[in-house]
């Protein structure tokens, strides 16, 4: 085999192998994108069954214990400031979940407008805030980080802004 | 005034390093024998200090010196000395001590094992290490100090993070930065040979033990932060291609392919270039892996609290490292000869074909990785990169990369032919197919495709063994006989690729593992996998630093207790968390694992996992770090000795 040979043997399967890759990766990209959404940005998106982040700060007083199918689940509600979404989720909460502080779930969005979270996170310490939630905070007019340590959930006001807004 | 010591020992190594990135690589510019000399002393008195700094930061941990700032945030006077020792590389100015710490070892060693290496190299590799070291402890001193004092001294420190109150957690960074910075030698090698115009088999023979010595290291450091996730976290997970698993895995990768190009270097001198742009490109991935997700600018579970001003450091520190070492390989590549010829279907065809897929693989892990930033960046968009695109890309890409591992070690170097070596292996491949019938029999076809991957792997890797003592072929004597003259380094390959069978074997038993969450009273039971769960009873127990609740839940199947798990919760009052203590009880067959939720009403919530084989992940990455191991001991690689022979046959030949 002559050495031109060789050397088109081995770029070729260079490409190969790159071209797998990104092949696989655009297929991939396709259907596996999660986008993050705030809790104002869910009201116009209204694709059911689209798997989503939802990011914001669980509503002080919110949070209600249920049972469904005999699995235990609880609904709280995320807010942003601006408006409130409901989320259920079946499942052990993560350790660090707490009323009046920031949280994002994963999962997607229910006919009857509520959002079903296959996911909780909350992150491993609990004086940082998700980033996503800074920005949705942010987005809001509701916080800026500059300013000091986020409002009390408690001080929001949400249920007015829910009323007018819709 | 012990903080104050760590403070001067730290500014002293700056100086070192300095001095060591600077003297030498001049003294080998001008053949200086006086300055090229000057680079070992350098670099062990670099590592003296900074051995100094840290064992002041560890001391200061110890005795709880709330004066100093890094030991008030993350120290407490409650905590058990095991954690006051590791507390101190738990938080970001500590960690990053020890990365230097590491470095400064990697150029003290190559000072000290490197005796037989032409002077000039030796002191290039060192100066090299010097440079990038230098960069590092001037972070660590500058934006990033350890030593910062707080005054007034508060009574009681904040206590650390009780997540990482774990004896998995307090060993698994210096084992990872371990392999991390191990590739900073390759690097350094590859910058040296750049330098110098020269790349041969010598050179192969030096880089190969110090690059398996990292990339034994950081499997081991991967596989002990994967089991973390998996017992700590509670999450009943062991990876979920989280921005900081990824960031480990991608120099993972890059290494594996590095280990193995080497080997064509070392044998038959080609893919020179290759290897040196892989040797630049593992440890580049490995400094991104470390500061771009520890910086913050990943979203990640792991980031530490964002600094603009060490961010803006490091983005700098990174470009300097990266950019110096791939501008002087584009200008000085050209040099490097390429000489050892080989047809596309040998030995070194089968490792290029290796080489190709795992440079795939990871091209595809940093494509998801890195996409949500720059999403973010040129769209505004936020989004994210979850698991189900990794599995859709990574385990493709696998199918081809597991037939080339056990077809590969049986071709020959140079020239081979592919249907002997296929037709050796047919019991191996009949086997496989067996076991994925057997498994598709009664399991899903992933899970089943993944067991005959396992049995391929396993059984595959023992073939060029077989092959060598020529079992059943010869008398069983001389095959002994044979068997005793296996080097330790073809036994290094077969256990390493038989620990990827084991854990792709624990990976595909998972993919079977089942799971339910229920909310149950005190003698309520439950089915779960094949087993009866019951919960006896709930109680408070007190801790040094936490008061926990427990659960006592009992398994049984068919009427007979097979384990009593206690998982639980611990509050800890000073941090104001609480932490998840997940209940595992293994039989390496499978894990029973329970964790302990809320309570309220008179119930508590548990969830509840039966995981078959999980145990086999952890334990087939440690026989894969074993293998890189058991590699090193082999006389031909030991750093010192073929060096000798190599200088001698020189100074022969000159």
């Amino acid at each position: 085999m002559k050495r031109k040979h060789r050397r088109l043997a081995i770029l070729l399967a260079c490409g190969l192998g790159l071209g797998a890759a990104a092949a696989l990766t655009l297929l991939a990209f396709r259907d596996n994108l999660v986008f993050f959404v705030t809790p104002s940005d869910l009201a116009g998106r209204a694709k059911p069954g689209e798997t989503l982040r939802l990011g914001g700060l669980v509503e002080k007083g919110s949070v209600v214990r249920e049972v469904v199918d005999g699995q235990p689940g609880v609904r709280f509600r995320v807010s942003d400031g601006r408006a409130a979404v409901e989320v259920s989720f079946i499942g052990v909460l993560p350790d660090l979940f707490r009323e009046g502080q920031g949280v994002v779930t994963l999962g997607t969005l229910a006919p009857d407008g509520h959002f079903i979270a296959a996911e909780v996170l909350a992150k491993h310490d609990e004086t940082y805030m998700p980033k996503e939630v800074v920005e949705a905070l942010k987005k809001s007019g509701h916080w800026q980080p500059a300013d000091g340590p986020a409002p009390p959930a408690a001080t929001w006001n949400t249920l007015n802004v829910t009323k007018n807004g819709g | 005034m012990i903080p104050e010591l760590g403070h001067f020992a730290l500014a002293l190594a700056v100086v070192l390093a300095g001095s060591q990135a600077v003297l030498p690589l001049w003294g080998a510019e001008r053949r200086d024998p006086a300055l090229m000399a000057s680079a070992p002393p350098l670099a062990i008195g670099q590592f003296l200090a900074l051995a100094l700094a840290f064992g002041a930061l560890v001391w200061s941990s110890v005795v709880s010196d709330f004066s100093v700032l890094n030991v008030a945030e993350n120290s407490q006077s409650l905590k058990p000395l095991l954690y006051k020792i590791t507390g101190a590389w738990g938080d970001h100015e500590g960690s990053i001590l020890l990365w230097c710490l590491i470095l400064a070892t990697c150029g003290a060693a190559v000072g000290v094992f490197g005796g037989a290496l032409p002077a000039a190299l030796r002191a290039r590799v060192i100066g090299v290490l010097g440079a990038t070291s230098a960069g590092f402890v001037l972070f660590s001193l500058t934006v990033s100090n350890p030593f910062v004092r707080l005054w007034p001294a508060p009574m009681e420190g904040r206590g650390m993070n009780p997540l990482l109150e774990d004896p998995g957690l307090a060993f698994h960074p210096p084992i990872l930065y371990a392999g991390y910075v191990g590739f900073a030698i390759p690097f350094a090698f590859a910058v040296a040979a750049l330098i110098e115009g020269r790349v041969d088999a010598a050179w192969g023979r030096w880089v190969r033990p110090w690059a398996l010595a990292a990339w034994a290291f950081l499997t081991g450091g991967i596989a002990l932060g994967s089991w973390w996730s998996y017992y700590v976290l509670g999450w009943g997970g062991y990876w979920f291609w989280d921005p900081v698993e990824n960031a480990s895995l991608l120099p993972w990768l890059a290494g594996t392919a590095l280990v193995h190009s080497a080997i064509v270097v070392e044998k038959r001198e080609a893919l020179k270039i290759w290897t040196v742009l892989l040797a630049i490109g593992t440890f580049s991935l490995s400094l991104c892996g470390t500061f771009l997700v520890r910086s913050g600018i990943l979203n990640s579970v792991h980031a530490f609290a964002n600094d603009p001003a060490r961010g803006v450091f490091i983005l700098v520190l990174l470009a300097l490292v990266i950019g110096t070492a791939l501008v002087l390989f584009a200008w000085r590549a050209p040099r490097l000869m390429p000489t050892g010829v080989f047809a596309p279907l040998s030995r070194e065809g089968a490792l290029v074909v290796n080489n190709i897929l795992l440079c795939a693989i990871a091209a595809v892990v940093f494509t998801g990785t890195t996409y949500p930033l720059f999403a973010q960046l040129l769209a505004g968009a936020q989004i994210s990169v979850g698991a189900p695109f990794f599995n859709a890309t990574v385990l493709p890409l696998t199918i081809p990369l597991f037939a080339a591992m056990v077809v590969g070690p049986m071709l020959s170097w140079k020239r081979a032919q592919l249907a002997p070596a296929l037709f050796r292996l047919w019991w191996v491949a009949l086997a496989a197919l067996l076991v994925g019938l057997i498994s598709a029999w009664g399991w899903a076809a992933l899970p089943a495709l993944g067991f005959a991957g396992a049995a391929w792997l396993v059984l595959g890797a023992f073939a060029p063994i077989i092959e060598r003592v020529r079992l059943f072929r010869l008398p069983l004597g001389a095959s002994w006989v044979r068997l005793a003259g296996v080097p330790l380094a073809a036994w290094g390959g077969v256990i390493a690729h038989a620990g990827l069978g084991l854990t792709t074997a624990g990976l595909s038993g998972m993919a079977l593992a089942e799971h339910r969450i229920v909310a149950v009273h005190p003698g309520e039971t439950v089915a779960v996998g094949g087993y009866d769960w019951t919960l006896l009873g709930l109680r408070d127990a007190p801790g040094p630093n936490y008061t926990a609740r427990l659960a006592e839940i009992r398994v049984a199947r068919d009427g007979r207790t097979i384990a009593i798990l206690t998982p639980g919760r611990r509050s800890y009052p000073l941090q104001r968390t609480t932490t998840t203590e997940t209940a595992i009880r293994t039989n390496l067959a499978r894990d029973l694992y329970a964790v302990l939720g809320e309570e309220h009403d008179g119930t508590a919530v548990l969830r509840l996992h039966v995981n078959p084989l999980a145990p086999w992940i952890w334990l087939g990455a440690l026989v894969m770090a074993l293998g890189g191991g058991l590699s090193l001991a082999d006389r031909r690689l030991r750093i010192g000795a073929p060096l000798r022979r190599g200088a001698a046959a020189r100074a022969a030949s000159a």
